[in-house]
């Protein structure tokens, strides 16, 4: 069990060293301290129960989209589309959120996260829907809904839901109401535990129930599911449903549980990270957790690295990206590595535009 | 690798080669017809409101180029068989070297030269990725756009300005004087007569050269291909590298000429739009170039809408118009007439 972890885990584990040595280089070659800036990121990331609690602030959205995109991977589906999927949700919940008075926060939380998770499925479901009817190729779709969603949600953060207390003329809805808040134990954001809990669900559909099995044998191959009598076309809209509803449901918490209110252009750019943390989870939920929290950690502590080092928060995106290259591309690992080719299981999809 | 048993979509031989529909089947009539609606339209437009329809189709023809370049990119690697969704990401850093090098060495020519360089460089290793280490194509173009992004941010200088004019309009004599099309065709600055050139010679050199030939030969069936001595490795890599340079040029033209300056994530996502302009315009340059005209129309209504008052419907949606157009021509693409992608699209080619 420990071997098969560890072999596992050692392409991505090299990866992120390698992303993370190749980092010191950049910062080395500015002219600022490897140590200072890592030593700092750290700290900013973990150094104390405010870091930790931010940390797991901003790892809570990154493993719900590195679910979204994991869980569609199952069924060789690519879903770009986490980003559009977490704002509608982030939208949807925190419309919820401020625009319902007087109901207990029994109701009132459970509900803007429903919503919030529904409008995330029903975003995914589109994608879904056209890829099973039409073949329209869910890479496309998804990007192109990105954009969609950010226009959609722009507009209901600016015109009808927009806060209209005092002289704000910012894009951005009313705080939510107490009873619609994702509540923080301490260090311990509740919506945490959420996506740690999402994430053993997904582990559980995917590994142990018939559903799951289907969704594994349709991305395994697709000609021969269909054969075996699997319907192709269900299984493919509700995989995109299931993976709009995490990420919607992620857009959701940021909304009650961060944010305390939704504001365009604020969580831009959180979707897409959650391709490589399912890449480097290599698309198994439970590891997203990790592979989360490690993007978490360092986005957390960009903000002390640049004040006490000087190196640019952006620093954060270029490890990432080298981080993603290596998993992509575990040739590059294996040979620097001499690492012999295990088990590996390579990650594909079924590529094409057509069906 | 299986052998496409049949062809499914009853297609002449002359499809086969990538020739379109033969002489006058219906989807050319359609496209003919569709032509000439549109002709008609644009002069009524042009006899109502002179002024308006000479933005619209200079905006039109501005948003055209940046997108059938990279659609260009696009389709000559995946003729060769190489999917290339990193085209966003080759804008992107083409659009920053290009901006960068410009304004510190005061020459525009430098820039565009360092633009196509880059888009050579990222060509390059999406063939390395794809091609090399036979990564899943779709994760390698991934790569490529987090990556430009990532680095593009990082190293971005918020106070750098091009420190000169953009690229001026060069007026081709009396050309320019035609009424309509004069001013939005020939009365343009210089990156968009090379695409324009680009778009003609390439679509000549795919669908009659020797090179496009074999480069369908390894895209369709490499496995035949490297029979009659083909290399399909070396080719690959080749095409999709020279086609980075395509994207270079338009992530040059994006910074240089279009805009005048760099922005953060200043793409906006057409890098993903000219993949869906590759698609609707069928995989051939001149067919790319119609269906960029008519996603650079939807643009360029955009912008006219949010500059008048005239219909009061909110910028969000009129910004949305493009992605949604786009959503709906692939959606469309496969439930009517059916296009068949290279056989050999998205595998990668093992020599055994």
């Amino acid at each position: 069990m420990t071997r098969t972890v560890l072999r596992a885990a050692a392409v991505p584990l090299a990866s992120v060293v390698l992303g993370l040595v190749l980092g010191a280089a950049l910062i080395a070659v500015q002219g600022h301290s490897v140590t200072t800036a890592y030593g700092a990121l750290v700290l900013g990331g973990a150094g104390d129960a405010d870091a930790l609690l931010r940390t797991l602030q901003k790892a809570t959205p990154l493993v719900f989209g590195g679910l979204a995109v994991a869980f569609a991977f199952k069924a060789g589906l690519f879903n770009i589309g986490g980003q559009g999927q977490l704002l509608v949700g982030a939208a949807f919940a925190a419309g919820v959120g401020f625009g319902l008075e007087g109901v207990p926060l029994v109701v009132h939380l459970p509900l803007a996260l429903l919503v919030g998770a529904a409008a995330g499925a029903a975003w995914g479901a589109i994608a879904g829907v056209l890829k099973a009817t039409s073949g329209a190729h869910e890479v496309i779709v998804t990007i192109m809904l990105n954009f969609v969603a950010g226009n959609l949600t722009d507009w209901l953060a600016a015109n009808p839901w927009q806060d209209r207390s005092g002289s704000n003329i910012i894009a951005r809805t009313p705080l939510v109401k107490p009873s619609a808040e994702i509540p923080t134990w301490g260090w311990l954001p509740a919506g945490f535990v959420l996506a740690a809990l999402a994430a053993f669900a997904c582990w559980f559909v995917l590994e142990r129930t018939t559903y799951g099995f289907e969704v594994r044998s349709v991305g395994a191959n697709r000609h021969a599911a269909r054969y075996a009598g699997i319907s192709v076309g269900w299984i493919m809209a509700s995989t995109m449903a299931v993976a709009g509803l995490l990420a919607g449901l992620g857009g959701a918490i940021e909304s009650l549980g961060v944010d305390g209110r939704f504001e365009a252009g604020v969580n831009v750019g959180l979707g897409f990270e959650g391709i490589t943390i399912a890449l480097l989870a290599r698309t198994n939920p439970i590891a997203v957790i990790p592979a989360g929290l490690l993007v978490g950690l360092m986005e957390a502590g960009a903000a002390k690295m640049q004040f006490e080092s000087g190196v640019a928060p952006e620093i954060i995106d270029v490890i990432q990206a080298l981080i993603l290259l290596f998993v992509a591309a575990p040739l590059i690992v294996r040979w620097l590595l001499r690492l012999r080719d295990t088990d590996d299981r390579r990650l594909t999809l079924g590529a094409g535009w057509g069906r | 690798m299986t052998l496409p048993a049949t062809d499914t979509n009853g297609g002449t031989p002359g499809r086969r080669a990538g020739l379109g529909p033969s002489a006058w089947s219906p989807q050319r009539m359609w496209s003919v017809a569709g032509a000439v609606v549109l002709v008609a339209l644009v002069w009524g437009f042009y006899a109502w409101d002179g002024a308006q329809t000479t933005a619209v189709l200079g905006g039109t023809v501005r948003a055209a180029t940046l997108l059938v370049l990279g659609a260009m990119c696009g389709m000559i690697g995946e003729r060769s068989g190489i999917v290339n969704i990193g085209i966003e990401g080759q804008f992107l850093m083409s659009a920053f070297t290009a901006f960068t090098v410009a304004s510190m060495s005061g020459s525009l020519f430098l820039g565009v030269v360092a633009g196509v360089s880059t888009g050579l460089a990222m060509g390059w290793m999406l063939a390395a990725m794809s091609v090399g280490l036979r990564t899943d194509q779709i994760i390698a173009g991934t790569v490529l756009n987090i990556a430009a992004l990532g680095l593009t941010s990082f190293f971005y200088d918020r106070g750098r300005s091009l420190g000169q004019p953009k690229y001026q309009s060069i007026e081709l004599g009396p050309l320019a004087d035609l009424p309509v099309v004069g001013t939005a065709l020939f009365n343009r600055p210089p990156l968009t007569y090379l695409a324009l050139v680009l778009v003609v010679v390439l679509h000549v050199l795919l669908l009659r050269s020797v090179w496009g030939m074999r480069t369908t030969a390894i895209g369709e069936h490499p496995g035949a291909a490297a029979t009659v001595g083909i290399d399909v490795i070396r080719l690959r890599y080749w095409n999709v590298t020279l086609a980075g340079g395509l994207a270079g040029l338009g992530g040059a033209y994006l910074a240089l000429e279009s805009v005048g300056t760099f922005t953060r994530a200043m793409s906006g996502g057409r890098g993903f739009l000219a993949l869906a302009v590759m698609i609707f315009g069928r995989r051939t340059p001149l067919g790319a170039y119609a269906a960029a005209l008519f996603f650079g129309f939807t643009t360029a209504l955009q912008g006219q809408f949010q500059l008048n008052d005239t219909f009061d419907i909110p910028a969000q949606f009129v910004g949305m118009l493009p992605f949604v157009v786009t959503i709906i021509v692939v959606a469309a693409a496969g439930l009517f007439g059916r296009m068949r992608d290279p056989a050999a699209l998205g595998q990668p080619y093992e020599v055994r």
